[in-house]
């Protein structure tokens, strides 16, 4: 690892408290994106079933 | 039932189908942007050093939980005095995400606040009413769910949300009221903001990024929920079918 990446992630001494920071900002926006893609995707798979069943 | 009652949330779902990519593409630029610009082009403080790179992170997250629930309120008056159908859609999806954004405030505060104050938590003003923000969230998701009716459990949320908004002027304005241990304002304030553009850009980039990460959210959340309303019509429907037919047939013997 080049010096230059070893300073970086030694943030100054703060590694300990901001990498956790962003580390979190980062898993909570993408576990909302997550959870809520995840929904989103389900009930139009389930519409489109409906609707499929309901067709003949 | 009058035909409005439909025609806003088709409106919404063509609208927000043309919108969604845009905003989309809008938030993951600005979150890229901002998260470069936090990370390697905004100096190092100097008083905080490194540390002050979580500011980046936090500030929007706080700001974005007033301007979620300030929305959850809004929302909620409009879904008690119009009855507007969308509003109460509006509101549920935009809580989780406001308890998100409050709980990233809180704990990157405590990070934050654990190097340069020395300690994770103190019962300052500011540091409170957002904790009571978090469990307002908190509660009107709970008593949203609370009801077998969902229109009960709806309107008993809205009012929850309504009385809980005088917990926002509480949150602006703590840390000029009660002044302990918080800093008071430094961007949003008469005469300017007091912090140094080469922090005040990326800051702002990010907390537009947060936002329209949010806006894109909420409108695939609100779809979820108008998805979700059709694909319970249909069942009843389906349901009333099934039970009038043999009914009919019953009638013609």
């Amino acid at each position: 690892m080049s010096e230059a990446v070893a300073r970086f992630l030694a943030m100054g001494g703060y590694a300990a408290y901001v990498w956790p920071a962003y580390g979190l900002t980062v898993a909570v926006l993408a576990g909302l994106l997550g959870w809520s893609l995840g929904a989103y995707r389900r009930s139009r798979r389930r519409l489109e079933q409906l609707q499929g069943a309901r067709a003949p | 039932m009058p035909l409005h009652r439909f025609a806003n949330p088709a409106r919404f779902m063509r609208l927000s189908a043309v919108l969604l990519p845009w905003c989309g593409a809008g938030a993951a630029a600005l979150l890229g942007i901002g998260l470069y610009l936090a990370l390697f082009v905004a100096p190092p403080d100097y008083q905080q050093g490194e540390a002050v790179r979580i500011m980046f992170v936090h500030v929007p997250a706080a700001w974005m939980a007033s301007f979620v629930y300030a929305l959850l309120a809004l929302a909620s008056a409009i879904a008690l005095i119009w009855r507007h159908p969308l509003a109460d859609i509006a509101a549920q999806s935009a809580a989780p995400l406001g308890a998100g954004f409050t709980l990233l405030c809180l704990v990157t505060g405590s990070l934050w606040g654990e190097r340069m104050w020395g300690t994770w938590w103190v019962w300052d003003a500011r540091l409170t009413s957002v904790l009571v923000l978090f469990f307002l969230y908190l509660g009107y998701i709970a008593l949203v769910n609370a009801f077998d009716e969902p229109g009960r459990g709806a309107r008993a949320g809205a009012i929850l949300a309504l009385v809980g908004i005088v917990n926002l002027p509480i949150i602006k304005f703590s840390v000029d009221w009660w002044n302990t241990l918080h800093q008071p304002a430094s961007v949003f304030r008469l005469g300017g903001p007091t912090i140094d553009p080469s922090m005040l850009w990326p800051l702002l980039i990010m907390a537009l990024g947060f936002t329209l990460f949010f806006a894109c959210l909420l409108m695939i959340r609100m779809r979820t929920a108008l998805i979700e309303a059709k694909i319970r019509a249909l069942r009843r429907a389906e349901i009333e079918r099934h039970t009038a037919a043999p009914r009919r047939q019953a009638a013609l013997s």
